[in-house]
């Protein structure tokens, strides 16, 4: 049950507040913000409690959504609603910032109004949402000229055409001006890896998902092909072919699976708005190469300060290549300053004190390549255990058009077909905010 | 408009919603409303525009209609004689012919939460349970809960309830389920909704046709029904199946916590429920939204699984969830896994956040009870790195593996010297000299690193401190006295004649004069146990009943006891460890409790004639032991000739799960020889806990006396 819902800008704004049940005084807003920011860290536990008011709090898009509740509620139901409302938000709204918040909060009171009632959740399925809804977003997005870049000159057909535009996928559901009817169906994996010093893979976790992002009023039925040679589970493993394995593997409630054994074509009517169509898992073990590798050396120089050394190999396919890297090393505490010299102009390292860690970026790797970064650290008073505390690397990247199971969609039909040409994409990426590489 | 204050808002505002320019244009009219809301929910009280507000909502625009009404739920409670103005384009919007419409009245006629207008309300309720549209029925339903809660004195009319009941066979499914809740809340003194087979299976049935969230919320509500045949019970678990293992977490948790409840008498069915539960609980921790993964990690410590790695923690996961995930490594350790888990964990030691590094290290203490060797030698390790809070961890960790593996005792004494220099808090330095006194003579410069506690004792500021290195030098004192003497001079003379503290001041005079007793006395004083065989080797988790923590699955519960602090036993000396009560006597303890603060009402003073043969005074061992056996713990006790003889103890319950309050009871008790009286203070009020309390004293004081009656009769007979 939940009897407030609110939501709080990171500076404790109030953005949204609504009373469901007009039980506890609206004072929660200010006991939960101040329990916020008493705790050190920027890492508030999800539920904490003051005398019998439970607070459950999502964080997404900088912004805290947080529910008001009782001991005996589901936090398992609590907190899976906070997220489908995010992304009611953000399918209505376009974007989930401060800003499409505030703008739109004619269409988030009214959106709360449909989907709770005195507590209870009554519905949050778009289709019945959308006979409701009448509020018309107010889009975030201000003008840009990169927008232009997608308009041809004189006319002609150019490559960008064919492209779409970054933000397309981040408008609101229902703009009727601009109603283009265009489908998005992403693969989105989400890469765990710990690499032992040995260059062992210690542990592998791939987490993927299919999400189908529709914004195409009437579409009766879609057709998604996978790869033929998909399977599932360990025993189906199949002689050398290129097959493309998962451990689990689970739907939505919507899809229709009759042509899924023998063709591996998942049938399904997609609701206006995003949804998670399949969602896999795969362990243990990865069926191409890891896509970073590093190759550390960490010595004291005669000067006493503490020179590391780091080659980053990336295995990644040559056309491929991982954006936004990021690699982050744990430096020994009192670190004080930092010389680098890296393998290019572009990269940038930078010592934060506080969290003592060396950050370098590198906005784009290309597969099969390999880049080098020599770092010199003061440290006062160095000594030879120190060199100890020089651990893990962390890598965070985002790899664009390109699975790690490998798992592809071979086709997308809708049928019935539709009487103006809407415009299908699909969309690869693979990203890790924990690639975790001992020393 | 953040230059302007809030009253200048208002008149603003005002101006423009009496503009007659305004209300005649739709679209300036709703912008001009918007503006409204929008410096409601920043927080101007805007409270002031009701009445004009009142106008703008007889309109046919519905948008409009949809933002007046936030506004009046807002603030009616502040006018409730201008509501009642709106009651009747409410009641109009009523009869309606758009059913979206119909429903908006319904709603907001509820929402405005005025008893006066209850009457007003209830005929269009009670039509708008027969309305043609569901989206109208949902509304009517629920508006019912809101006006039994508004009223809670007023019993609803049988007849609605009689509807509501009929209402659940409805064929849309939200109204089905809205009729659930609504007459859980009419009915909350009654205990509920009434399930009976017919209701039960009808519900089952319909499963399919809802929501995730419908589901989670029947399956809550069917926990309450006992199906009658054990025929029946297989075929409804056979029903639920599918939910068991379904995609959305919320009706994976709800589903098996209604098993554990249906099959509490069936521990063979709970467990392969749980093992089948396994997997989605284990895809939940890893879903992408880390609450939800840390909703799952706080659930799944209750099952154990060979799928240890998923446990390892990401790079870039918060504290909170990293903590979580070492408590849930701690129990997983087998002989096979430890060596990659202890990697892992020691991983983890040098963390950033000095809280998860300290928790890993004591994760790494917790399994050192069984792997001593592997442990230690990482424990050492991490000594090298001289680091304030990591040594201080350790040194920690070091002292409370020592109290329940006295085995390791050798290899920690050689690894402890030279951490004085860099262990900077209290407790850090509280631990390491327990570790000083207790094993002193194994450790060569034990001396010496007192020596440096002692001379720097005036600026000491922890009281802790001050008191765990009186006893630290004394017992260094008995085992090596020549290097000792001066050393310990020093700091009783500085304790007796310099130190304002009372506690300390008292503890170096009790010393002080125990040494002037002769040195054989102090030694059979202050001579104490070194370890706790009782706490033997722990590992793995105790084996618990699964109705112990069925009550608590799928609630608040277990995500709030997830503190970030680690394991609170480490903190203080082993032996000021509170012990838990085990089994016998919390069972008679664990009442229902009074939900209330420790304010200074709560002490509750009692005073009691205990009905006992003479109490031999002469072994008030004897007495602390059996006490110790039922979980009382002695404070102290008055020299056995004094008359009246005093013995005081205490004891307290365990927190209950299933009540409000995390804090348990605290007994205080005053045993008297004279007329035999204890005294009990108590806090928080909690009679029934007192008279288990006073019972089981009283029981514990005649066997006592019973014993030692025996014990002198077999003197009498053997002289």
């Amino acid at each position: 049950m939940i009897c407030q819902f609110f939501i709080l800008s990171s500076k404790g704004d109030h953005l949204i507040y609504k009373d469901f049940r007009g039980e506890n005084s609206s004072d929660v807003v200010r006991v939960f913000y101040e329990k916020v920011t008493a705790l050190p860290g920027d890492q508030p536990p999800v539920v904490m409690n003051h005398k019998d008011v439970y607070f459950v709090h999502v964080k997404q898009g900088g912004l805290f959504w947080v529910v008001t509740t009782n001991s005996a509620s589901s936090p398992f139901t609590i907190i899976d609603f906070i997220n489908k409302l995010c992304s009611l938000v953000k399918d209505y709204c376009g974007t989930l910032s401060e800003r499409s918040v505030q703008l739109n909060f004619a269409l988030i009171y009214e959106l709360l109004d449909e989907v709770v009632d005195y507590g209870y959740i009554q519905t949050t399925s778009c289709d019945v949402l959308k006979n409701f809804i009448q509020t018309e977003a107010v889009s975030s997005r201000s003008f840009s000229l990169f927008d232009l870049s997608n308009v041809a000159l004189f006319g002609a057909e150019t490559q960008q055409s064919k492209v779409a535009p970054s933000s397309a996928a981040t408008r609101p559901i229902h703009q009727r001006e601009q109603g283009k009817s265009e489908i998005f169906v992403d693969v989105v994996e989400r890469l765990t890896v710990v690499i032992g010093a040995n260059g062992m893979l210690m542990k592998v976790d791939v987490e993927g998902e299919i999400r189908v992002k529709c914004y195409t009023p009437r579409c009766s039925e879609m057709r998604i092909g996978l790869n033929e040679e998909f399977s599932i589970g360990r025993s189906q493993l199949r002689g050398y072919g290129a097959g493309v394995r998962v451990d689990e593997c689970s739907f939505h409630q919507n899809v229709k699976l009759d042509e899924f054994e023998s063709n591996r074509i998942l049938k399904l009517c997609p609701s206006q708005g995003e949804q998670t169509v399949m969602q896999y898992q795969l362990r243990e073990e990865l069926p191409c190469a890891a896509p970073f590798r590093l190759f550390p050396t960490v010595e004291r120089d005669a000067s006493g300060r503490l020179l590391m050394y780091l080659k980053l190999r990336c295995d990644l396919p040559p056309k491929i290549a991982a954006i936004n890297v990021e690699a982050s090393v744990h430096v020994p505490k009192g670190s004080v300053s930092l010389s680098q010299e890296l393998s290019s102009p572009d990269q940038s390292a930078e010592l934060k004190p506080q969290s003592r860690v060396v950050v370098w970026s590198i906005p784009k790797v290309n597969g099969g390549t390999q880049l080098s970064a020599l770092f010199k650290v003061d440290v006062p008073g160095l000594c030879s255990s120190s060199l100890l505390e020089v651990a893990p690397v962390g890598l965070s990247f985002e790899v664009p058009k390109w699975t790690c199971s490998g798992l592809q969609v071979r086709f997308l039909r809708l049928s019935p077909v539709q009487p103006s040409p809407g415009e299908r994409w699909v969309r690869y990426i693979t990203h890790s905010d924990s690639y975790t590489i001992r020393i | 408009m953040p230059y302007l204050s809030g009253e200048d808002t208002v008149k603003e505002l005002r101006r423009a919603l009496s503009n007659p320019n305004v209300q005649s244009d739709p679209l300036r009219y709703r912008n001009t409303i918007t503006k409204v809301i929008r410096a409601m929910s920043q927080g101007v009280d805007v409270s002031a525009l009701f009445p004009e507000m009142v106008k703008a909502c007889a309109t046919v625009d519905i948008v409009q209609k949809k933002l007046v009404y936030v506004f009046l739920c807002s603030y009616a409670s502040l006018n409730p004689d201008l509501s009642l103005l709106v009651i009747n384009t409410l009641r109009k919007d009523c009869q309606d012919a758009n059913p979206m419409v119909r429903s908006l009245a319904l709603r907001n006629m509820t929402n405005l939460r005025l008893p006066g207008l209850v009457e007003y309300v209830e005929q269009p309720l009670s039509s708008g349970l027969r309305d043609r549209a569901a989206c109208v029925r949902r509304v009517a339903v629920l508006g019912w809960a809101k006006l039994h809660n508004l009223q809670p004195e007023t019993e609803t009319d049988a007849a609605v309830v009689n509807e509501l009941y009929s209402l659940l066979r409805d064929p849309d499914p939200i109204v089905m389920v809205n009729c659930l809740r609504a007459l859980e809340e009419v009915l909350k003194e009654e205990g509920g909704v009434a399930i009976n087979k017919a209701i039960a299976h009808h519900l089952l049935n319909r499963l399919k046709e809802c929501d995730v969230w419908a589901q989670s919320d029947i399956l809550r509500i069917l926990e309450r029904y006992c199906p009658q045949t054990e025929g029946e019970l297989f075929d409804i678990l056979s029903l639920l199946d599918s939910c068991l293992i379904c995609v959305a977490p919320p009706v994976m948790a709800a589903t098996l916590r209604l098993f554990l409840c249906l099959c509490s008498s069936l521990p063979a069915v709970c467990h392969s429920a749980l093992e089948r539960a396994c997997g989605p609980l284990l895809t939940a921790c890893g879903s992408s939204s880390r609450e939800m993964r840390f909703s799952a990690l706080a659930h799944i410590q209750v099952l154990l699984g060979a799928h240890y790695k998923r446990f390892f923690c990401g790079y870039a996961e918060p504290a909170f969830i990293k903590q979580r995930k070492m408590q849930v490594l701690v129990e997983l350790v087998n002989d096979e896994n430890v060596s990659m888990l202890l990697d892992e964990l020691k991983g983890y030691c040098t963390d950033v956040n000095p809280e998860t590094a300290q928790a890993a290290i004591s994760a790494i203490g917790r399994i050192a009870r069984s792997y001593s060797d592997k442990c230690l030698e990482i424990l050492t390790g991490l000594l090298g790195l001289k680091q304030e809070h990591i040594t201080s961890a350790v040194v920690q960790t070091l002292r409370d593996l020592v109290w329940a593996c006295p085995q390791c005792s050798d290899i920690v004494c050689t690894t402890i010297e030279g951490c004085e220099q860099i262990i900077q808090d209290a407790q850090g330095r509280q631990a390491l000299l327990w570790l000083l006194g207790a094993h002193g003579e194994r450790v060569p410069s034990a001396p010496y690193a007192l020596e440096g506690f002692i001379d720097g004792v005036r600026f000491e500021g922890s009281l802790c401190v001050k008191m765990e290195l009186l006893s630290a030098a004394l017992r260094l004192f008995l085992c090596r006295p020549a290097e000792m003497q001066d050393m310990l001079g020093r700091l009783l003379h500085y304790c007796i004649e310099e130190e304002s503290d009372m506690c300390v001041r008292d503890h170096a005079l009790l010393y002080y004069r125990l040494l002037h007793c002769g040195i054989e006395e102090t030694r059979r004083f202050v001579q104490m146990r070194r370890s706790d065989p009782g706490l033997g080797v722990l590992i793995g988790r105790p084996q618990q009943s699964i109705n112990s923590w069925a009550q608590s699955f799928n609630t608040m519960q277990p995500l709030c006891g997830a503190t970030t602090t680690p394991d609170t036993s480490t903190r203080g000396s082993p032996e000021h460890t509170n012990f838990y009560p085990k089994t016998n006597l919390s069972k008679e303890l664990r009442t229902c409790q009074v939900d209330s603060t420790p304010t200074e009402e709560d002490f509750f003073c009692l005073e009691t004639l205990i009905q006992c043969s003479l109490i031999p005074v002469d072994s008030p061992y004897s007495l602390q032991a059996a006490l110790q056996l039922v979980n009382i713990q002695t404070m102290a006790f008055t020299p056995t000739s004094a008359i009246p003889w005093k013995f005081y103890m205490y004891t307290h319950t365990q927190p209950e799960c299933s009540t409000k309050t995390a804090h348990g009871t605290l007994i205080l008790a005053e045993l008297l020889y004279s007329n035999e009286a204890p005294d009990v203070d108590e806090k928080p009020r909690d009679e029934p806990a007192l008279m288990g309390f006073l019972s089981i004293l009283s029981t514990v004081l005649n066997t006592v006396a019973l014993q030692c009656e025996n014990s002198q009769q077999g003197k009498t007979q053997l002289s």
